[in-house]
């Protein structure tokens, strides 16, 4: 008891008031290849474009999984105390698990406002921003739909913001960070291009959806989601819904289903039975589906399945 | 873009109005053609405006048309406030095939009637203080049995946010970090009541006091945490130390022993470490200690020592954390000091020094079988091992606890559970128990 005590007096008020005096002013070393984590694999795959050989890239959230409910396992705590960069989605997307992992982290590179903490939600025009906050909606985000990067024009923007925030982390490599935007983007045209021509028959297209996931992507390429599975956001398809979405599709010719590899595809090939309709393996992580690992390979595959189904559908 | 156009309209509109007020005294001082001259004038004025204003408006719906959502708004509403509040009610309703429910069910957020209770309702706080303190504060308002409202600060604290070389320092009221169970607050536990050796041990409502904690995080490959907190060890909810209702572990009149150094202080370090064995699969391995003074004398103590272990597996598909299996134990054990004192039954009676030993572990294994649905199952068992000084807080006890969750939705959940509970020498109780909560607000989210 009297060690114990005596270590309380010694150790612990000391390294308070030093420590209080002295974090403000403390500036980390820049280092050589700087540790990024994103919150989810699709930032962690532009990190990596953007990044280069400079980076080393861990995402927290596995490609396949939900990534509202990501748990806050104690593994992450180490991963983001030793970050020197956090990419989060924002707009609540990682409200339910980041906050205690970032207070366990006490890490003060990645905190609020720091060069090595992107929001990238942050300079998005955000979609299905809630003019009242009402739960009866669901699980609806005050800030809005926080799945955006699924559009690729919001992605060059992310990008551009990844790529300022690297340099100013570690400014010897800011000319290499430029470099990969510049390449990035030029890349990110070319596909873009080719991905608006391989939509652009299909301009109106009915789809339906299992969440509210895929609104960024049907408003870049003028695709109308006539439905989703779940009656709100966050809340379990019921039976009643389930048929009120299969008259909708019927009544509108919707035949197409995006799920992602984390929703209920049994629900889907339920209601695809009825409806003649095609039930797509979606996905907006990369890396959730074999060939997916980088962005414009899941894009291309993205694209290429949609535009598919919706021909054969047509 | 709409704020100019407002302005030019609003011009536009108090010119033509003014021309057509100030006309008729016009009329009575100058010669009737002035007065025809100016007022075409300003007559073809007022349709030139008429005109512009008309092809504004039309400027206006062209631009609106072309102008993305408004989304500033909602974003200013939602991240002006600096502090996030939300309320939690959790209530209870069922029976016992005991009359005296509270001899069952001990802890302070338990059912303890037949019928409905309401045991916790808890009004959280939180947020960022400035760069180097978050600060937290939880208060709980609960009605008894007869009805009557109590309230508690149950949890008030800042944390640091910013020390160097990993260490970061809790100070105010907070639950003691001591296993797994005790810090999480009763709406994350996943059983309507407390485990035995938790309320055996830590009291009705677990332990917390005032003091401070340092927590070390381990520059390891793997997370490694030291704490060690330094409180209070007087007050109802340090049960095992100076409360003031010690007499129902020793049996003895409680001594008033204040604080004469640190000695008189409760100190609890705990150890933590946890691995992902495969992807899907996490382990966390915990030890406990919580080392302070009673007052059944002037110089005794109390020991308790804990383990805990939780392992988890969650599907690499999970769709709202869901499917999932967790298993979640702990064990504890306490060397009760009681010394010489006089007995509270029998004021007559000395009743002499001696070492009481408790004991105790629960299990609970956890079945997140599809999305916001979860069954689970709690095997509990508690002892004691001095029969002279064995009030119900002492007794041998077992219990199997069953019970199914359903959450509507991430902020609502229902809960039914069957206790089966057994202490020898007292027989066999059979319990049902629904349980309900809701969560109005941002609460802030939970640690693993």
């Amino acid at each position: 008891m009297k060690i114990i005590s005596f270590l309380h007096l010694s150790v612990l008020a000391p390294i308070a008031a030093w420590s209080l005096a002295t974090s403000a002013s403390r500036v980390p070393p820049p280092a050589a290849v700087i540790h990024v984590v994103a919150t989810t694999p699709d930032l962690a795959a532009l990190a990596r474009e953007i990044g280069g050989d400079a980076v080393e890239v861990k995402a927290l959230a596995k490609a396949t999984e939900d990534p509202h409910f990501v748990d806050a396992k104690p593994s992450h705590i180490v991963t983001l105390n030793r970050a020197d960069v956090l990419i989060e989605g924002g707009a609540d997307l990682e409200i339910g698990w980041l906050p205690p992992l970032l207070e366990s982290a006490r890490n003060d590179r990645i905190a609020t406002g720091a060069p090595g903490r992107i929001v990238a939600s942050q300079g998005i025009r955000m979609l299905d921003v809630p003019s009242t906050l009402d739960r009866a909606r669901g699980d609806v985000h005050a800030l809005g739909n926080p799945h955006f990067l699924i559009d690729p024009i919001n992605v060059r923007t992310i990008a551009a913001t990844i790529a300022e925030h690297f340099a100013l982390v570690n400014p010897k490599s800011a000319d290499l960070f430029r470099a990969n935007l510049k390449k990035f983007d030029a890349t990110l045209d070319v596909h873009l291009a080719t991905w608006l021509k391989q939509m652009a028959p299909f301009k109106g297209a009915k789809i339906v959806t299992y969440h509210k996931d895929f609104v960024y992507l049907a408003e870049r390429f003028n695709l109308e989601v006539v439905e989703t599975l779940e009656a709100k956001p966050g809340i379990a398809p019921s039976p009643a819904h389930l048929a009120q979405v299969i008259s909708t599709m019927k009544a509108q010719n919707a035949r197409v289903i995006l799920v992602q590899p984390y929703q209920n595809r049994k629900t889907a090939e339920t209601v695809a039975r009825q409806t003649d309709a095609t039930v797509l393996d979606m996905a907006q992580q990369p890396g959730a589906i074999d060939g997916t690992g980088t962005y414009f390979q899941l894009m291309d595959y993205i694209v290429t399945l949609l535009s598919t189904a919706l021909q054969e559908k047509k | 873009m709409d704020t100019p156009f407002r302005m030019v309209r609003a011009t536009a509109a108090a010119a033509i109005t003014l021309a057509g007020w100030s006309a008729p005294i016009a009329a009575q001082q100058v010669p009737d053609s002035s007065v025809r001259r100016t007022q075409r004038t300003l007559d073809s004025l007022a349709t030139a405006m008429q005109a512009l204003q008309a092809r504004m408006d039309s400027l206006t719906r062209a631009g609106a048309q072309a102008a993305p959502p408004p989304t500033t708004a909602p974003q200013a509403r939602a991240s002006g406030s600096y502090m996030n509040m939300s309320f939690d009610g959790l209530g209870d309703m069922g029976w016992s095939s005991l009359r005296n429910v509270r001899s069952i069910e001990r802890g302070d957020h338990d059912p303890k009637v037949r019928g409905f209770s309401i045991p916790n309702a808890e009004i959280a706080l939180d947020g960022v203080i400035d760069p180097y303190f978050k600060g937290f504060s939880n208060i709980v308002l609960k009605l008894d049995e007869n009805g009557e409202t109590g309230i508690e600060l149950e949890e008030m604290y800042f944390v640091t946010t910013s020390l160097p070389h990993n260490l970061q320092i809790k100070a105010g009221q907070f639950f003691t970090e001591f296993g797994r169970q005790n810090p999480q607050h009763p709406h994350a536990w996943s059983f309507v009541d407390q485990p035995l050796v938790l309320n055996r041990m830590f009291g009705a409502e677990g332990l917390r006091s005032q003091g401070a904690r340092l927590s070390w995080l381990a520059p390891t490959p793997f997370y490694a945490e030291a704490m060690l907190t330094v409180a209070n060890s007087a007050g109802g909810t340090t049960h095992s130390f100076r409360s003031e209702a010690s007499s129902e572990i020793h049996g003895g009149v409680p001594i008033d022993r204040g604080v004469d150094g640190m000695r008189d202080l409760l100190i609890a370090p705990r150890l933590a470490a946890s691995f992902d064995p495969t992807e899907t699969q996490t382990v966390l391995v915990g030890v406990s200690g919580a080392l302070g003074p009673n007052n059944s004398g002037p110089r005794a103590n109390t020991r308790i020592a804990g383990a805990d272990v939780y392992w988890k597996w969650k599907s690499a598909r999970a769709s709202q954390g869901f499917p999932f299996v967790s298993l979640q134990t702990e064990a504890l054990v306490r060397t009760y000091d009681a010394a010489l004192r006089t007995s509270v039954d029998d004021p007559g009676t000395a009743l002499p020094g001696k070492t009481l030993r408790d004991k105790g572990v629960y299990a609970q294994l956890l079945w997140g079988i599809k999305p916001l649905l979860v069954v689970g199952l709690r095997g509990d068992v508690a002892s004691g091992d001095e029969d002279a000084f064995a009030p119900p807080l002492r007794v041998d006890k077992y219990r199997v606890s069953p019970n199914v969750t359903w959450y509507p939705s991430e902020y609502s959940k229902l809960r039914l559970q069957y206790n089966y509970g057994k202490r020898p020498g007292l027989g066999v109780d059979h319990s049902v128990w629904v349980q309900y909560e809701f969560l109005l607000g941002a609460h802030s989210a939970h640690k693993f």
